[in-house]
């Protein structure tokens, strides 16, 4: 990819509190004509309610009957019925719903787990052990990041049948459990953050190669172990395409209970639909409210380097 | 001599999990899609011989694949040409001294941090199924006659821009705020001196400068948009796979899940993902193609 830099980057994961460089400038025209209008607010309020919205609906139409689904004016008050919704959400018996809901938290945690300690233990290779082939396995990489792993649908389920885990849990962890763009991540904080003296000291002391990795590195990734794991929670929690192909309803995640709801309803209970879909949306809300920040940082730092 | 061996052999065992799981889970398949897509291939029956490009040949001559490419193409066009427009206007105008800049930046990526499939759901109810839509019920409202979302091709293509841009536009506008933060402060300077609006500005200075940044999110967008399924799926409810019934929004990879699930012939279905990737393939080379072009110009 091409640069856009003339900022250096600061390590990759690390929260970042960029201000709006006219900030720093006092005085000028320059900062007249950069103040903001009333027309500016007016545009950021109206992209914060449009944001917002479909949300916060949702979630109203989760507190109240099914009705409040197709009230207009839009019901913008949260009703009583939500627990009601809760029970009857979990007693359903075509969507499978808690079942849903342990296999996404399951495969969703397991799968950051795995995703952080793979990428960081090859990033600290491919970024600071010596050995052949090393220029050819950080490009082999970054090539594998350009390989949408959708297109081999197909032959990927042909592969589940073999194995045997068609509808199983294990079928939407074990294929997501590194990725391309995690050891890239690891590879560009290693070399930013652990310097090589510090490393030689650990070797002079004794340490193994992993003993280094685990007791030295590590520690120091922190920052960029946290971002990386959020990002690939939530993309295995958001995860459809492939849960709906190699998942039963038995045996479901919980996007694949919700399109369950969607699809099975005769005459559509909207207020059931929203409360599971809530409950899809709940962790990754957790994330934002807890995380925002430093995934907003994370974001802004990824295209200044790309 | 156990910590030479260390020395040597540890940098390929760190490795080793990488590219072991990445061998076979994502290019085997990949791979293994060609070998696929040139047999008769059941879900029940498993291989039933070889078929050579007869695959292919249904391909070219098949009217669902044309128009599952062509909704596709469509969408993606009607979808991103706005979000990134209206993503630059929203960088810059964050690209101000405002009050609580944090809040508002937050804001452009709730959307991209919430459950696309969760979301679809409502906006598939806020256009309208069986019953009313608010949409529909605002339009009727102010005197306007409904739209019928999911029969009409081009207002099915517009509920699901919708939902897509809904999602996309905010994390697009972060990438372009980064980026105009980079743009040294002294050419906004010079040009203020000269006169020059900030219109003109944006237009002279800002979008010139972007171009690169510009590049790469349609990439990214090209690449993620040519597999678009989530969204139209959950759109159209009941009819799952068909987008419609006239198919007027099925995508490309709906038509590899028809195929495959629907009636269980992966030979095709995975010609039909093949021929996806070349062209995802092929639009990629393309924008590398322009960038290269529009630097040496």
């Amino acid at each position: 990819m091409t640069a856009t830099t003339t900022q250096r980057a600061t390590p990759s994961g690390a929260p970042q509190h960029r201000r709006s460089p006219s900030r720093r400038r006092p005085g000028g025209s320059l900062r007249r004509m950069r103040q903001a209008t009333p027309l500016t607010y007016f545009a950021l309020i109206m992209t914060f309610i449009l944001s917002v919205f479909p949300l916060w609906w949702m979630f109203v139409v989760a507190t109240r009957t099914t009705t409040a689904a197709s009230q207009f004016p839009p019901a913008l008050v949260p009703g009583a019925n939500f627990f009601h919704n809760v029970g009857r959400l979990f007693e359903n018996s075509s969507a499978n719903f808690m079942t849903g809901l342990m296999n996404s938290l399951i495969a969703s945690t397991s799968v950051a787990v795995s995703v952080v300690f793979f990428c960081s233990l090859a990033g600290f290779a491919l970024a600071k052990l010596q050995f052949k082939g090393r220029a050819f396995f950080t490009v082999a990489v970054v090539v594998t990041m350009a390989v949408p792993v959708q297109i081999g649908l197909v032959p990927l389920l042909i592969l589940m049948d073999w194995l045997g885990w068609r509808g199983e849990l294990q079928s939407v962890i074990v294929p997501f459990m590194v990725s391309g763009f995690g050891v890239f991540m690891m590879r560009q904080y290693v070399l930013q953050t652990i310097p090589d003296d510090l490393m030689e000291a650990a070797r002079i002391d004794g340490c193994s190669t992993f003993r280094i990795y685990w007791s030295v590195v590590l520690p120091a990734l922190r920052p960029a172990m946290v971002v990386l794991g959020l990002l690939t929670f939530m993309q295995t929690w958001n995860e459809f395409i492939w849960a709906l192909a190699v998942l039963s309803p038995e045996n479901p995640t919980v996007q694949f209970s919700i399109q369950q709801l969607n699809e099975s309803a005769f005459s559509r209970d909207f207020a059931l639909m929203f409360t599971g879909a809530t409950f899809a949306t709940l962790p990754l809300l957790i994330i934002f409210f807890v995380f925002g920040r430093q995934l907003v940082g994370r974001i802004m730092e990824g295209a200044i380097k790309a | 001599m156990l910590s030479r061996l260390d020395v040597r052999a540890s940098p390929y065992a760190f490795i080793t999990p990488f590219f072991l799981l990445f061998g076979v889970f994502g290019l085997f398949p990949l791979l293994y899609t060609v070998w696929v897509s040139l047999h008769d291939w059941s879900l029940i029956g498993g291989n039933e011989g070889f078929a050579g490009l007869d695959n292919y040949v249904r391909l070219v001559s098949d009217e669902k694949f044309w128009n599952a490419l062509f909704n596709t193409l469509g969408i993606f066009t009607i979808a991103v040409v706005p979000q990134l427009l209206i993503a630059l206007m929203l960088a810059d105008t964050l690209n101000r001294r405002i009050r609580f800049a944090n809040v508002f930046r937050m804001t452009l990526i709730l959307p991209y941090i919430t459950s696309i499939a969760a979301l679809a759901i409502v906006f598939s109810t806020i256009f309208g199924g069986e019953q009313f839509g608010l949409i529909n019920q605002f339009l009727t409202s102010i005197g306007v006659d409904p739209v019928n979302w999911r029969g009409d091709r081009f207002a099915s293509w517009t509920a699901v821009a919708v939902m897509i841009d809904w999602r996309w536009t905010g994390y697009n506008a972060l990438i372009y705020l980064a980026a105009m933060q980079s743009i040294p402060k002294d050419v906004y300077e010079a040009a203020d001196l000269d006169g020059a609006s900030r219109m003109r500005q944006f237009v002279q200075i800002t979008i010139p400068l972007l171009r690169p940044t510009i590049i790469f999110t349609v990439i990214i967008s090209t690449i993620g948009q040519m597999q678009l399924f989530t969204e139209p799926v959950i759109f159209a409810a009941n009819q799952s796979y068909s987008g419609g019934t006239q198919g007027q929004f099925q995508t490309v990879m709906m038509l590899v899940f028809q195929e495959t699930f629907d009636y269980q012939n992966f030979g095709y279905a995975a010609a039909v993902s093949w021929v996806l990737f070349l062209i995802v393939v092929f639009m990629g080379l393309i924008n590398v193609w322009l960038t290269s072009r529009i630097k040496g110009a």
